[in-house]
């Protein structure tokens, strides 16, 4: 398919682009295959380039001869373009429709991108399994890197190497994926070096009604623990979503066939009930005319710092478990793609000091979210303001930016990075020239070929130019474990995520 | 002292204020002639003065003791429970004295009234000069004058002696204006802006009633507007609600019929009145103190409560009072009822948004000096100094300071002081009541905002862990020590040049410096580690214990059946509530 096939007028001139807090622009409009360019065509003005791929929804209205095209986007910014002619208008717009909403991955800019920078370093090669086994290798030999999900049949949201317990083997591990929804057995999420205890992460189990077991499973849990030791499991849903899931092949743990494990239910939001939430929280600040109860209220019913609350409150759970109590964790929701993954990786943002600082960061991000297989593409297809409500469609990683933003705003010395790196990783994750955060897991990923194809955002954000921008100058490395307060008085809004 | 009959009291419980699940603190509570002291078994002081009590309450009697609860005017809650009854008592009469009796002269320290004569304040009498401030803005000068109508408090007690007004108006036109003015207030000077030429003058409501008219004080109104040689209008805010000025009139006060008075223009602002304010303080309190607080019943708390919408209105009303003068440079009369609170509040306010002055710290102490102190804002009656009339306690001096502090959260750099200085006149005043929130009331957007350090100041589990100011501290000073050491070693570098030295002793010297890259890194190094032990000193993360947050509640239920046999229903039923 070409491109110009969709562009029905390329090129109007006299368009007028209007944005909250800067001047109106007038300038020529043009549309390329992923880009809407808006230049006055004066030096030192700046251009407007907008990627389709941002853009989750457009109004048209018509005053007379003059269109106006109101642009939502997915980063929550709102444009208006005035352009004269009715026609050039609705042309415009049916373009930016169709082009906003390609189906096919491979004709996304990340596939068409060619960096004007030159490469230090590779980013795809930057944070490997292996070399982040390494870390934990000199401090522990209970564990090993495991091959079983090679060509990715035993697991499809599982990367070719996962970290398991050294004792049990891979014919174990395949066993146990039956057992676990998805095939997420469960693996390695950290370790906490100061007292050998671990975060683990999985699927549910699929005990269904019949109260299923597995021993493969349960010696694999085991296998974790130290002699003597209990641990906690952690379900991110109530207890009674967590019954009624058995109806549906799914469950939990039995107490009876794990007795060295405490089960702790902590519910966490799902899918559209988080989507609902977002949506009404940006409607709410779009709101320009409300008072001040108005605007309480609204923030009130969107529900978005509850959500907050609910994920903090649950890592901190987590966190002090390993760290206070002295006992290792196992961490699933149903899936164990999305409120299980906010919490182990929140957990280790509380406990690891590495994992503070731009580097540990973002192999946080690989590990936890990329590579453990959360589904970017569906999550993040849509943004707040899209009318076609898929339900798979989630902001279960911006809500996972906004606590960090959270315990940031609490620690501020003791971050790397600052608010301006979690804003352009919530951005690149909706919208981005770079492959990063393409595809839904890693099988998928490889199967686009996304490595020789396209450019990883790790390549350009590490560059010493860049990364200049996302440095915190108030930053003193230490190595303390940090408490954040989850008090309702202590949570914000973040205002700079949402008010564009 | 013959309020005190217990002096101390051992195995004093002092409870988490925010646990569900009763933690304590374990301590030795003593009272002494000025203050209350609970020792803990940490170590941990706690010090309460007696000034600073708002409220003392016993509860019922509990298995564990007599539970003592003390509010102070500082936002501090604690909770005793006291093993013994009779000990309670002691305590509870004996704090009722105390926490009562004061008299003027024995309030504690740094506050800002005048008819008080300690130390402290004589100095801080000395160091802010009100006629010297007037200098500063321009005053006296061609239009505006000072005026000795109020010399021995003959016209207007509350108002103080040295008073500006136009020069064109005569003594005649003031106290004809001030008898038709509440209370004698009547309008004189309270900012001059002096490149606008626009004045912010300030009075009380007029005695019009249904019609009644006063020509003095319409000469006055007159005659400010023509001190205003750039613009003949000037406006006159009321920040009142309309309906309240309405109500007014009945009682033979009111506000300025437009068709009186030439070229003004009529604004009513609506900031409610400082009973509204109390009792929406009192439910943000309410609101504030509550155990497992959720995100949504903090914010339909905080919306029901209204505090944010009554901080909104004064920003709003100083924020057009602020345009009025740099926009239109018209000059701005402000009245309320008897203009000393809300008129304070908006003068002030409006002033800090024009002049970078007050900006400053001195500045700021002479904007609370000039509009708040000298012109009779009744700080101990607001603040409920004496045992006298609950009603006329109201936050309206903590509502200003919030105003502040919200100025400073949204315009960071422009501020010589910083939260720690308001929080400190804010203790200072022995502000009266609790709890408040805030929004904010920039044009474009609004955003909430809870002044945390105010309202929580003493619950150590919900503040920030780490202070920004600490670091930046720090850092100025390693900045300062390091500039110490660039001219030591540049001395030194002069003293080694100054050595007589023949030229193969030079040569190695050169060569000793030149291979620099090493030897500066290992210099740098050394440098980092040095400091590095001044960072750690420095670098105390507060609450780095979890026990201090509340979701640890679930892990100690863990902890309590560790040792033994876990009985799993148990576990699972406490997971789900």
């Amino acid at each position: 398919m070409e491109f110009a096939e969709l562009i029905k007028t390329p090129r109007v001139d006299n368009v007028v682009l209007h944005r909250p807090f800067y001047p109106a622009v007038e300038g020529t409009l043009c549309l390329t295959g992923h880009h809407l360019i808006l230049s006055s065509r004066q030096d030192n003005t700046e251009e407007l380039w907008l990627l389709h791929s941002n853009i989750d929804a457009i109004d048209k209205r018509f005053v007379g001869p003059l269109g106006t095209i109101i642009i939502k986007c997915k980063d929550f910014r709102i444009i208006q373009l005035d352009i004269p002619g009715m026609e050039e208008c609705l042309n415009i717009a049916s373009s930016i429709e169709a082009l906003s909403t390609l189906d096919s991955i491979t004709l996304m800019y990340p596939f068409f991108y060619r960096p004007m920078f030159e490469v230090i370093e590779d980013g795809w090669h930057s944070f490997l399994p292996e070399q982040e086994f390494e870390l934990y290798s000199s401090a522990t030999s209970e564990w090993r890197l495991s091959y079983v999900n090679k060509e990715f049949a035993v697991c499809p949201s599982y990367p070719p190497i996962v970290i398991v317990p050294k004792s049990i083997d891979d014919e174990a591990l395949r066993k146990v994926a039956t057992f676990r929804h998805g095939g997420r057995f469960p693996v390695l999420s950290y370790y906490h070096k100061k007292n050998g205890m671990v975060i683990m992460r999985s699927g549910q189990p699929l005990t269904g009604t019949n109260g299923r077991r597995c021993k493969e499973d349960e010696k694999l849990i085991n296998a974790t623990l130290r002699a003597g030791k209990r641990g906690y499991i952690i379900d991110t849903r109530s207890l009674n979503v967590a019954q009624q899931a058995r109806a549906k092949g799914g469950g939990f743990e039995q107490e009876a066939h794990y007795p060295q494990w405490r089960r702790i239910h902590k519910s966490i939001e799902r899918y559209h009930i988080l989507q609902e939430s977002l949506i009404k929280l940006v409607e709410a600040c779009n709101d320009q005319t409300h008072n001040m109860d108005r605007w309480l209220s609204k923030l009130e019913a969107s529900n978005w710092l509850t959500h907050i609350k609910e994920i903090l409150t649950t890592a901190c759970l987590a966190a002090q478990c390993i760290d206070r109590e002295g006992a290792s964790i196992l961490i699933h929701g149903t899936e164990g793609t999305d409120s299980t993954l906010q919490v182990t990786s929140l957990a280790q943002i509380i406990l690891e000091p590495r994992s503070r600082t731009i580097r540990g960061f973002e192999a946080l991000i690989e590990r936890e979210w990329l590579q453990a297989g959360h589904p970017f593409q569906q999550r993040c297809a849509q943004s707040a303001y899209c009318n076609s409500k898929q339900k798979w469609e989630s902001p279960v990683f911006l809500l996972f930016l906004d606590c960090v933003w959270q315990i940031l705003r609490q620690f501020p010395c003791s971050f790397e990075f600052n608010e301006n790196f979690l804003i352009m990783l919530f951005e690149h994750a909706y919208a981005s020239q770079f492959g990063t955060f393409l595809g839904n897991n890693e099988s998928e990923r490889c199967k686009l070929k996304l490595q020789q194809k396209t450019m990883s955002l790790w390549s350009w954000v590490n560059r010493p130019s860049e990364l200049s921008k996302f440095t915190n100058p108030l930053f003193e490395a230490n190595n303390l474990v940090i408490w954040p307060s989850v008090a309702p008085q202590s949570l914000q809004l973040w205002e700079d995520s949402t008010n564009k | 002292m013959e309020h005190i009959r217990t002096t101390k009291v051992e195995q004093v419980k002092l409870l988490d204020r925010f646990s569900t699940s009763n933690k304590s603190l374990t301590g030795t509570l003593y009272l002494t002639a000025t203050h209350l002291l609970f020792i803990d078994s940490h170590q941990k002081e706690t010090w309460i003065l007696h000034h600073h009590i708002a409220l003392v309450e016993k509860l019922a009697l509990t298995t564990s003791g007599c539970p003592l609860v003390i509010q102070c005017k500082n936002f501090r809650i604690v909770h005793f429970i006291v093993p013994r009854e009779r000990d309670c008592h002691d305590i509870y009469n004996s704090l009722l004295q105390l926490s009562k009796q004061a008299k003027y002269e024995d309030l504690y320290a740094f506050s800002y009234n005048p008819k008080q004569n300690d130390s402290e304040r004589l100095r801080g009498w000395q160091l802010i000069d009100l006629a010297e401030e007037y200098k500063r803005m321009g005053v006296p000068n061609s239009n505006w004058q000072l005026s000795d109508a109020n010399r021995e408090y003959k016209i207007c007690e509350t108002y103080p002696r040295e008073l500006y007004v136009p020069r064109i108006a005569s003594k005649p036109i003031i106290v004809g204006s001030s008898k038709f003015r509440s209370k004698g207030r009547f309008p004189v000077l309270s900012y001059y802006h002096e490149h606008k030429e626009a004045a912010i003058c300030r009075c009380s409501q007029p005695l019009s009633g249904f019609s009644a008219r006063c020509l003095e004080d319409e000469h006055l109104l007159q005659a400010i507007s023509k001190a205003n040689p750039v613009n003949r209008y000037m406006y006159v805010m009321d920040t009142r609600p309309k309906l309240n000025a309405m109500a007014n009139r009945a009682a033979g006060k009111g506000y300025e019929n437009e068709d009186n008075y030439s070229n003004i223009r009529f604004q009513f602002v609506g900031i409610e009145n400082i009973h509204v304010m109390r009792s929406s303080l009192q439910k943000l309190l309410e609101v504030n103190g509550t155990k497992g607080l959720s995100v949504s019943d903090f914010y339909s708390g905080l919306e029901s409560s209204g505090w944010l919408r009554h901080i909104k209105a004064v920003m709003d009303a100083a924020i057009f009072l602020a345009k009025a003068i740099t926009v239109e440079s018209a000059s701005v009369l402000v009245h309320c009822s008897d203009g000393w609170d809300r008129t304070s509040q908006v003068c002030s306010l409006g002033s800090l948004l024009l002049d970078s002055y007050y900006r400053t710290i001195k500045g700021f102490m002479v904007l609370i000096e000039k509009d708040w102190i000298s012109f009779g804002h009744k700080f101990s009656e607001r603040c409920g100094h004496l045992d006298g009339d609950p009603k006329e306690v109201s936050p309206v001096f903590t509502q200003f300071l919030e105003c502040v502090w919200h100025l400073t959260e949204q315009f960071p750099q422009a501020f010589e002081f910083n939260e720690a200085f308001l929080l400190q006149i804010h203790e200072h005043i022995h502000s009266c009541q609790f709890g408040n929130f805030l929004g904010n009331c920039q044009k474009e957007r609004e955003e909430l905002k809870f002044w945390r350090n105010m309202y929580h100041q003493f619950d150590r589990t919900l503040h920030p862990r780490q202070s920004v100011f600490n670091i930046i501290t720090n850092m100025n000073e390693q900045n300062k020590q390091l500039e110490k050491d660039i001219k030591d070693l540049e001395s030194k570098i002069k003293q080694c040049k100054n050595k007589p030295t023949d030229g193969i002793l030079t040569k190695e010297l050169i060569h000793s410096v030149h291979p620099e890259s090493p030897t500066l890194k290992t210099s740098l190094c050394f440098k980092e580690q040095t400091l590095l032990p001044v960072n750690h000193a420095l670098r105390t993360i507060e609450g780095s214990n979890p026990a201090d947050n509340r979701y640890s509640e679930y892990a100690e239920e863990f902890s309590k059946s560790e040792p033994g046999v876990v009985s799993l229903e148990y576990g699972v039923a406490r997971m789900t509530c």
